[in-house]
This record gives C-alpha cells, structure tokens and sequence, in this order.
C-alpha cells in the first residue's frame, strides 16, 4: 500500500494518533519542566550538587532509548505497560537538555551585573527571580526546545510497551513491510517536531536580553 | 585648594585592628563577589583563594598558608569626606572597599558603619543604604534606565509617583535630561551614558555613603575626563561621603579630599591632594614617577602633531608657516 492511500483511507486514524502522541509529549514536557527548572535553581544554590544532578541527568540520556524503555517495564509504581511508564522515559530524556541549560543560563550572568545586584541590596532570592531568572530564559527556552524535539522522536518508541502514539504506525509497517504505513507515523512526528521547533524559537527570539 | 573642613563624624567608617584576613563571605548573596573574583580577566581583584574560604578565619592562598589582604589598616572616613583609595593592582583597595558595604567581612578587626560594625548591621539595609558604582556600570540589561535607576527605591517600597519623581530629578542631576532615556535599555547607550546611569542608580535612595570602584576606568580618556570633571562637580555640590577606588593617581588628584595610598595590604601614604605629591614614601614616588610619564606622553603626542603640521601631507619640502 502507498502513503498516499493510506493516508486517504486512514486520516481520522492518522489525525487521533497524532493527538494521542502529541498528548504523551506534552505531559512529558510538562513534567521535565517541572522539574529541571527548580532543579536548576537548586544546584546553583548550591554548587556542591551541580556535578551530581548532571551526571545523573546524563545518565539517561545515554541509555539507548528502547532499552530505557524496557527497564521500566518490571519496576513497580511508575512501570508496567502503557502510557505511564512511557511518560516516565520520556520525563528522564527530557531532564538534562532543560537541567543544562537553566544551569548555563543562570550562571552564565555577567558577574558585574550581579556584583551590583548584590551591592545595592538585593537578597539571593531577589536576585533569583528578578535578575538571574529574566536574563536566563531564553537559555532555558532553548533547553526546552531541544527537549521537546527529542521528546517528539523518542515517544514513536513508546508505541513498543503500548503506549500508542505515531509509533504504532512505525511498528505496524515495519511488521507489514509496507513503508506506505512506515510514513504515516514518520512524516505527522517530523512535522510535529518542526512546527515545535519553529514555534519555540519564535518565543525564545522574543525572550533575548541582548 | 584649600583642604576642607569636615564636620564631626556624624557619618563614619572606620577600619581598626591590627590584622585583616577577609573572610570569604557567608551568605549566598555573596556568589556575585566571588565569581567575579576569579574570573581571569579581573587580574585587580582580590585573589581567587578567597573565592572558597567561607568561615575559615584567615584568607588563604593556593598552597594553604594564611594570606593577609588587609593589615594594620586604621582609617576614619568623616562625613562630607571624597577619600580616595590608591594603589596598584592587588593592593587591597578593593577590598577595602567591599568591607564597607559586607560584601566582604572581617576576619579581624572592625569596620564601623555609623558607629555600628557591618558585621551588626543588617546586610540588605546595610547596602541599600551605600550607593555603589563600578567600572562597566553593571545596569541590568533587562532593565530600562528607568528601573535601573528605580531598583534600590522599589526594594524599599516606595510609592510610584515618588519613584517617577526621582527618576527624573536624578536624570537631570547626571546630564541625561532633555532627551528620554529612561525608556532605553542600557544597550541602547554609549559607554559615558551607562555609567552616568551607573552613578544615578547609585544615589537614587539618596543615601550618604557612596562607594566607587573604578567607576571610570573602562571609558575613553575623553569621555573619562568628561566624567571626572562632571563627577567632581557634582560630588562638591551633594556633599556625600565618597569612598573611590582607582589606580590613576591624576583621577585621584582630581577627586580626593584625602588620598589614601595602599601598598601590599597597608597603607603607605595618606595625604591632601596636594601635600601627596610631596610624599617621600617610594610607592608614592613611584605614582609619582607615571604621573611624569604620562605627561611625556602627552608631550609626544603633541609632537607628532607639531610634525604633522610642519610636513603635512604631500607637501614635500613647501614652507607652509
């Protein structure tokens, strides 16, 4: 079967599936976020943890993503097939571009600039959010973005413990041998990575404090 | 110029002791301080050993032994009073400096703010009472003029319309009136206008300790006696305690009610303006010395002109004058 009519035969599926996946990546996003960004701010607070929480950020990230996938399958709570262990992989590849970043951008502040915060008065926390915060976040803009199109790529194989999304197209053609199928879950997922890709960058521009 | 007279120490900071190591800081807020330090291209700044030595009573360099950046220093800065703190790089006038508003703290010995040790006084009320100006100005980029200048009033909760009269009045005060600056970003500046800001911001909660560390010295020459000249003016007229940390002793003479001469941690010299050129001390001679050279090379600058004048250009051997 060719793409063409596949598409043309299979577009609610195609469409519904492109939601399902795209509701994996956010939640994933969501959580990374939520957690890499205080984190973050944590371990430049306290710099004796930065080398820590980066290594293991790491850590994941070199886990060949299959095989991440099937470790979590047999740990209680967060394992199992479906849709949460899923979230769970993609939340520890999402973790170290974000981490990275906020990390760089709140540290790579020129020292002068928080000299002087400092010396007028300023206490750590309002130089956290008033002047490390709003001159980082185009940094942890970019994190997120890398993270989100990671994200994209990655949760295709999330359809390999049952967790749906574009994937199941993936694995169903590569089973059918029909490349028709194949592009039914690639071409949604690169476009969806592009148009993410483009829109963060977008804001991230918006963001800039040159 | 007739030296001054000062009121009694309504206002004073004072250095007693014998012996000053500098604690690295204790609190976070500190951070800022220490990463400046030890970055390279700030050779003047106090050595990067201190950047980890929080609570260890004594400074300490690489190898581990005890470093004194501060000793036998005793210093009484009245009221009114431009003191200015010379000497080379590495001398401890910056950190002499940082003592007065805790950005650094004592190891030994006392500063006294008013009559109180910084170590007593709150950190944050401390330094939101001292104005602070460095070189590069350090205004926040994401920061108008205007809020730049506004942040030491807002941390204090001013109400708006009183923030948006000092504004103006400080923008006049500093030669930025007229056009509207305030809605710039500091970008959007040359290098003379950030650190006229620099100086606003700094004197926006009007308050009576101002500290200046080498405010100037990142500025083109004629841009910096533009601002020295400007600055002396102003500093007459606002009659603020100025504490001034430079390396160049024309700036000093320019500024001082007192020069105060630091070498190796101590001082060496502390004189009027003008009894300090007549100073025996060799670190003063040595000041001394480049204040000729530097003249010398205004003489060959003038020179070349004088050439260029007497063979302008293609002119080959013809009488011009």
């Amino acid at each position: 079967m060719n793409a063409y009519t596949f598409f043309t035969t299979h577009g609610a599926e195609i469409f519904s599936t492109t939601l399902e996946h795209l509701e994996l990546v956010l939640t994933a996003m969501a959580i990374a976020v939520a957690i890499a960004i205080p984190l973050g701010i944590f371990i430049v607070q306290h710099p004796a943890l930065r080398t820590v929480a980066l290594g293991i950020a790491s850590v994941f990230q070199t886990i060949p993503s299959l095989a991440l996938f099937g470790f979590l399958i047999p740990i209680p709570f967060i394992g199992g097939i479906g849709k949460r262990t899923a979230v769970v992989a993609l939340v520890l590849y999402a973790l170290l571009p974000i981490l990275r970043n906020t990390y760089v951008g709140l540290t790579g502040i020129d020292p002068a600039v928080l000299e002087a915060a400092t010396a007028m008065g300023m206490t750590p926390w309002q130089v956290m959010w008033r002047v490390r915060l709003p001159l980082a976040l185009s940094v942890i803009l970019a994190g997120i973005r890398t993270a989100t199109v990671i994200t994209i790529g990655v949760a295709t194989i999330a359809a390999a413990i049952g967790a749906g999304g574009l994937g199941t197209f993936i694995f169903r053609g590569v089973a059918m041998v029909s490349d028709g199928v194949i592009l039914a879950g690639a071409i949604p997922a690169a476009l969806l990575a592009l148009i993410a890709d483009g829109l963060l960058a977008l804001v991230e521009r918006r963001l800039r404090v040159s | 110029m007739p030296s001054p007279t000062f009121a009694p120490t309504k206002i004073s900071i004072e250095f007693r002791g014998v012996t000053y190591g500098v604690n690295g800081t204790t609190s976070r807020a500190e951070d800022p301080v220490r990463q400046r330090e030890s970055t390279p291209e700030n050779g003047s700044r106090i050595p990067e050993h201190l950047t980890h030595s929080g609570g260890v009573p004594e400074a300490r360099n690489a190898a581990g032994g005890a470093r004194v950046l501060i000793a036998d220093v005793s210093l009484e800065i009245l009221c009114g009073e431009t003191v200015v703190l010379l000497g080379r790089s590495g001398s401890g006038k910056t950190t002499l400096l940082r003592l007065i508003n805790r950005m650094l703290e004592p190891t030994a010995g006392k500063v006294l703010v008013e009559g109180r040790a910084t170590t007593e006084w709150d950190a944050f009320k401390l330094r939101r009472g001292i104005g602070y100006v460095i070189q590069e100005a350090g205004l926040f980029p994401h920061f108008t003029v205007a809020e730049n200048i506004a942040l030491v009033p807002t941390l204090e909760k001013w109400n708006a319309a009183r923030i948006a009269a000092r504004i103006q009045e400080l923008l006049q005060l500093v030669g930025l009136g007229g056009q509207d600056f305030a809605a710039r970003y500091p970008r959007q500046l040359s290098g003379g206008q950030r650190q006229r800001v620099g100086v606003a911001r700094a004197l926006a909660a009007d308050p009576q300790i101002l500290l200046m560390d080498e405010p100037f010295g990142a500025l083109d020459p004629v841009t910096r006696a533009e601002l020295q000249r400007e600055f002396g003016a102003l500093a007459k007229r606002l009659g603020k305690t100025i504490v001034f940390v430079t390396h160049d002793l024309r700036e000093a003479l320019l500024l001082a009610t007192r020069i105060v001469l630091l070498e190796h941690g101590k001082i060496v010299a502390q004189e009027t303006p003008e009894a300090f050129l007549q100073h025996a001390h060799p670190e003063v001679r040595a000041f001394a010395s480049c204040l000729d050279t530097e003249d010398d090379a205004t003489e060959t600058a003038a020179w070349e002109t004088s050439a260029r004048e007497e063979f302008p250009r293609g002119a080959g051997g013809a009488k011009s004058a």
